[in-house]
């Protein structure tokens, strides 16, 4: 069989890191991807920043605290990690807050990312 | 075309899992091909043979196994089935549980990929 382009797949991570288990298990996900040699992004919008947020504890509602994993991100072929600005911005949250070196984008060029895309992967 | 699918939510709580059903069939009818479909998060709870569901209403895992029957392959997330109790024992038929890399294959290999989800 012919070679194929390497198939250009963005996990999209919509949701709050806790409250429900979208985040943990896509970032579960992600991790497998990683193994599978395709051009691997992420972008996180709305409530999900706070996933990215330092200093996060977990410890009063005795679920995982999980926010270290995605600084292997890079390590596991994870090309980019695009935040909206705008979704920072609304929380009061900057950059520096984030676990993580992130590329900090308006949503014009994350619509334009998405369209590049041959695979998005809600969560 | 080759299309892969992906249900993220479980079953009668959420009209994902039907729509993905309604969908594939949909598709079949129309000559496409279904590369497979990839149950995770709580859709690993579509596949239960446990369910007990009255007459007057559907059937959403015998109908998911029905589909199995005719070569779609239906694939179970053994991470996110091991959380819910989702195990071989309680499986449907034509279902298997696998490993992430296969929802990883089945991105690769379709021309399209579709979650249905929240």
């Amino acid at each position: 069989m012919e070679e194929q382009a390497p198939r250009k797949i963005m996990f999209v991570n919509r949701r709050a890191p806790h409250g429900q288990i979208y985040a943990y298990e896509g970032m579960e996900v992600v991790l497998i991807f990683g193994a599978y040699d395709q051009e691997i992004s992420a972008v996180f919008l709305d409530d999900a920043v706070y996933s990215l947020k330092k200093g996060q504890d977990t410890s009063g509602i005795g679920t995982k605290e999980f926010s270290a994993t995605f600084r292997v991100f890079e390590a596991y072929g994870v090309e980019t990690v695009y935040v909206d600005k705008d979704a920072l911005e609304q929380r009061g949250l900057t950059a520096d807050d984030l676990v993580m070196d992130v590329e900090v984008v308006d949503s014009e060029t994350i619509r334009t990312a998405m369209q590049n895309q041959d695979v998005l992967l809600p969560f | 075309m080759k299309i892969g699918v992906l249900v993220q939510e479980g079953p009668y709580n959420h009209e994902a899992s039907d729509t993905a059903y309604n969908f594939i069939q949909a598709a079949l009818e129309k000559g496409h091909e279904i590369t497979g479909v990839f149950f995770y998060n709580d859709g690993v709870l579509n596949t239960t043979k446990l369910m007990d569901i009255p007459a007057d209403d559907r059937h959403i895992s015998k109908r998911w196994s029905e589909l199995g029957a005719k070569g779609v392959q239906l694939i179970v997330c053994v991470a996110a089935a091991k959380r819910r109790g989702i195990v071989p024992d309680v499986l449907i038929e034509n279902a298997r549980i696998d490993g992430l890399g296969q929802l990883s294959e089945l991105c690769i290999e379709s021309d399209r990929f579709i979650t249905f989800g929240d």
